[in-house]
């Protein structure tokens, strides 16, 4: 975990100091709305249908116990007692008030929280792999290099006012857990022929009204070039980024407007002229940031520990441990999975108490850590593997294993029209109700992995297009109709679904779902072809005729 | 609910008031008849006509410092007189969220 | 609007010049990108401080031969969210060496001024009076900055590492 020091704190503490001035100026009104909201907007703070929504970064999805108890005070003190996991490893709070805002956010920055670019035209949140440190067969921790470019974007003075907002996601592993492909630059580190640490650059991904999977513009750029080239890319999307269209003024529409080889060309020629330069990073700059994250001292243990031969005659620990726990890359440790999907729940909320409750599991079995995975989900990444059946009895007690991580009721949900006021439709009543309909986990393990998400609007946050199952909320005639597609896939193989029909009303689409997994159900070849792989083999038509037969 | 913040002309098709945000908390407002804001629907000045929606807007926008992002939404005037939200979106606005806002714990 | 150099407000010494208004014969203007390149080379060499007005949409190569000969160039936002002037102002600094004035115009608020410094700016047309007044007290508003530009000023990360070499070194 990256431990903040003096400078980062000082950063931070400035950060609060001038938004204080910047909220002081609002209320007085020496400061107009038009004039405030790119100022708020830069600190995450939106206007939603109720009430203030305010959005604190967790960058790369890591936080100390002693973070996330901060972040249930922030949710206790100022909020209505919970806060809500997204698609990209940040937090969200609903009912903040902007007068209090420059409390919480000196609360939050007593621990090194901060809400800097959550939002805005500018860099957001550097997302990682949750399993990044701790995965089998990772090449390095890519969150050294997600922290250096976080320093680099924070507060950059060239590109604080970009055409929209931009987004960097970062692998370091063969599966890709950071959906690098969806984001307008995608990071994949590995290591060259020579052996030589460095990132194949994927530019132009996203969804939204628009989506694009993310084209490779260069196959390997060394360690060392990483902030160089990033800032050749930030500067000719900077310059040449459509600013006349909001809808068209995202660095996917400008990679697609030139092509992927005169971008690529357009990025080349200015690096070129800036290469040598002091955003060179050199071994010891690199090594300064990686000697501030500090790993735990693992002990040597087995990889079948007693206590967990007694617990295997229990059956609801044995499917928790089957479905939530992962290999780890040190013998006789597991990645633990919390759920934060149980049946008839909100997608992705956790109450100040299960956060606290969680900080203190965190301390006890994970060496205070806990990772924000973008499928709205926590884990604790160094679980030993002999403290499996108590954790288990803990975190069922605090209502965080559901045993469905991965499957049909694992969905992804953006807050849509509840909250949202960009929303055309609902998203988290038909979240609720699928994991009624599958609340049954015998038949949520017969389907298999099958990742459904959600959007209220086209703006996608529910990332919709990338489901194997997508929903998206539209409006037609005052009522809340839904699109479903089918095939999306946000990994090394990301693709966009395909539409199977017109969109179905409110009240069917729980239906429309459960006819689609029977229908999948009935096609299967055998029973491990997955949901996403049968859709590959078949197309889209007999789930279309299974579902518009009736209809 | 297509979001009223792409609302360009203004044109309604039945009664209609005007809701906003309290600067300082957040909180929903509407637009009373007498150049004020109230946190009760209740209270909401009725307009009929499209110049009526633009009047109310236009003097509802004029107070920026104490209002955020005001606009015109429609309402359903019972027989009794009573005034209800007009759509979903104002019914969430005006009740809260649709969904159980308790998380097991 | 007021005009902030060297961290005070103080009278503007150029006059800005529309495009068919006659020149005058010496004295300081500032004139249009248009007007200027009509005769890049007798302009840049006329009796009296030349400056021009850049547009944020248009490459700054053709200013760059005559970077040398020019006291002002002045650059545009049109509206706070526009930030393609940062780019322009850093490629003329750090890239083209201008030394002369580099002024920001356009609109502007206290809460750009920062950046406007660390991207090269060195004098702002502020938009509200109480901006300007406050100019000196928000470029002090931040002290620590992760990523180099031309401005000089030490990165976070060099300035840990000087930390680091100057314990080692007293002990």
């Amino acid at each position: 975990m990256y431990a903040y020091d003096e400078l980062d704190r000082t950063l931070i503490n400035e950060r609060v100091s001038e938004f204080r001035d910047q909220v002081k100026r609002r209320l007085s009104g020496e400061l107009t709305e038009d004039e405030f909201k790119m100022l708020r907007l830069q600190n995450g703070v939106y206007l939603q249908l109720h009430a203030y929504m305010f959005r604190v970064a967790i960058p790369y999805g890591t936080l100390s116990s002693k973070q996330l108890r901060g972040l249930a005070h922030v949710a206790r003190r100022y909020d209505r007692g919970y806060g809500h996991f997204t698609t990209r490893q940040n937090i969200q709070y609903n009912w903040i008030k902007l007068a209090e805002l420059p409390d919480a956010l000196a609360d939050l920055a007593k621990v090194g929280i901060h809400s800097m670019q959550t939002s805005g035209n500018n860099t957001r949140n550097v997302t990682s792999d949750q399993w990044a440190g701790v995965a089998p067969g990772e090449v390095e921790d890519p969150r050294i290099w997600s922290e250096l470019l976080r320093q680099y974007t924070t507060l950059h003075p060239e590109f604080s006012f970009l055409p929209r907002k931009f987004k960097f996601a970062i692998t370091a592993s063969a599966h890709d857990r950071a959906a690098i492909k969806v984001h307008d630059i995608g990071l994949r580190l590995h290591k060259n022929a020579e052996g030589e640490t460095g990132f194949e650059v994927l530019v132009g991904g996203g969804l939204g009204r628009t989506p694009f999977i993310a084209k490779t513009i260069k196959s390997f750029v060394p360690g060392r070039d990483l902030l160089s080239y990033v800032e050749a890319i930030l500067r000719v999307y900077n310059q040449y980024g459509r600013r006349d269209n909001i809808y068209k003024a995202r660095m996917k529409i400008l990679v697609h407007e030139l092509g992927i080889e005169k971008f690529a060309k357009e990025v080349e020629d200015e690096w070129l002229q800036m290469r040598d330069s002091a955003l060179t990073l050199d071994d010891a700059v690199v090594e300064e940031i990686r000697s501030r994250f500090t790993y735990p001292v693992y002990e040597k243990l087995p990889h079948m520990p007693d206590e967990l031969k007694k617990a295997a005659h229990d059956p609801h620990f044995e499917a928790w441990r089957k479905n939530s726990v992962a290999l780890h890359k040190v013998p006789g440790y597991a990645i633990v999975t919390l759920s934060l999907k149980p049946v008839g729940g909100p997608p992705g909320d956790a109450s100040a108490e299960q956060m606290d409750a969680i900080a203190d599991l965190a301390d006890k079995y994970s060496f205070g850590e806990i990772r924000v995975g973008h499928e709205q989900n926590l884990a604790l990444p160094h679980v030993a593997r002999r403290d499996l059946p108590a954790l288990w009895r803990a975190l069922d007690r605090i209502g965080v294993a559901t045993p469905n991580v991965n499957l049909v009721s694992d969905i992804i949900a953006c807050p849509g029209l509840d909250y949202c006021s960009l929303a055309n439709a609902r998203s988290i009543p038909i979240a609720q109700e699928l994991t009624r309909r599958f609340a049954n986990h015998d038949t949520a393990n017969l389907i298999g992995r099958l990742h459904i998400n959600i959007s209220g609007c086209i703006n996608a946050c529910g990332h919709h297009h990338v489901g194997h199952i997508g929903i998206l909320g539209v409006e037609k005639n005052g009522e809340e109709f839904y699109q479903i597609t089918i095939g999306g896939r946000a990994d090394e193989n990301a693709v966009v679904g395909t539409l199977i029909g017109p969109a179905v009303p409110y009240g069917e689409v729980a239906d429309v779902i459960e006819d689609i997994v029977e229908a999948y159900l009935a096609l299967r070849e055998r029973p491990d072809e997955l949901f996403i792989d049968a859709v590959k083999r078949l197309g889209v038509e007999p789930f279309r005729e299974r579902v518009y037969a009736t209809r | 609910m297509t979001s009223p913040l792409e609302q360009k002309k203004i044109k309604i098709t039945g009664p209609s008031m005007v809701t906003a945000n309290r600067t300082w908390d957040g909180i929903v407002i509407y637009r009373t008849s007498r150049q004020g804001w109230s946190a009760d629907l209740s209270d909401a000045a009725i307009v009929r006509t499209s110049d009526e929606a633009r009047a109310l807007l236009t003097e509802a926008e004029a107070d920026d410092v104490g209002a955020v992002g005001a606009y015109i939404a429609p309402v359903a005037v019972k027989d009794t007189g009573a005034i209800e939200p007009g759509n979903l979106r104002e019914h969430i606005r005006s009740e809260g969220v649709t969904i159980g806002l308790s998380v097991p714990a | 609007m007021p005009l902030v150099k060297s961290g005070k407000i103080t009278g503007d010494a150029f006059v800005h010049i529309a495009d068919d208004d006659p020149l005058p014969d010496d004295g300081a203007i500032l004139i249009s990108a248009a007007r200027f390149l009509g005769d890049p080379e007798g302009l840049s060499r006329r009796v009296g401080r030349t400056g021009v007005i850049w547009p944020n949409n248009r490459d700054v190569d053709d200013l760059v031969p005559y970077l040398d000969r020019l006291a002002v160039v002045a650059l545009v936002f049109p509206t706070f969210r526009d930030g393609r002037a940062y780019s322009q102002a850093r490629l003329l600094r750090e890239r083209y060496g201008f030394r002369g004035e580099l002024r920001a115009t356009g609109q502007i608020l206290r809460d750009q001024f920062v950046f406007m410094l660390r991207a090269g700016f060195d004098a702002f047309e502020v938009k509200k009076e109480s901006d300007a007044e406050a100019f000196t007290n928000t470029a002090r508003r931040y002290s620590v900055f992760y990523q180099p530009t031309g401005d000089g000023r030490l990165t976070a990360l060099h300035r840990r590492m000087q930390l680091r070499h100057s314990e080692s070194a007293s002990q």
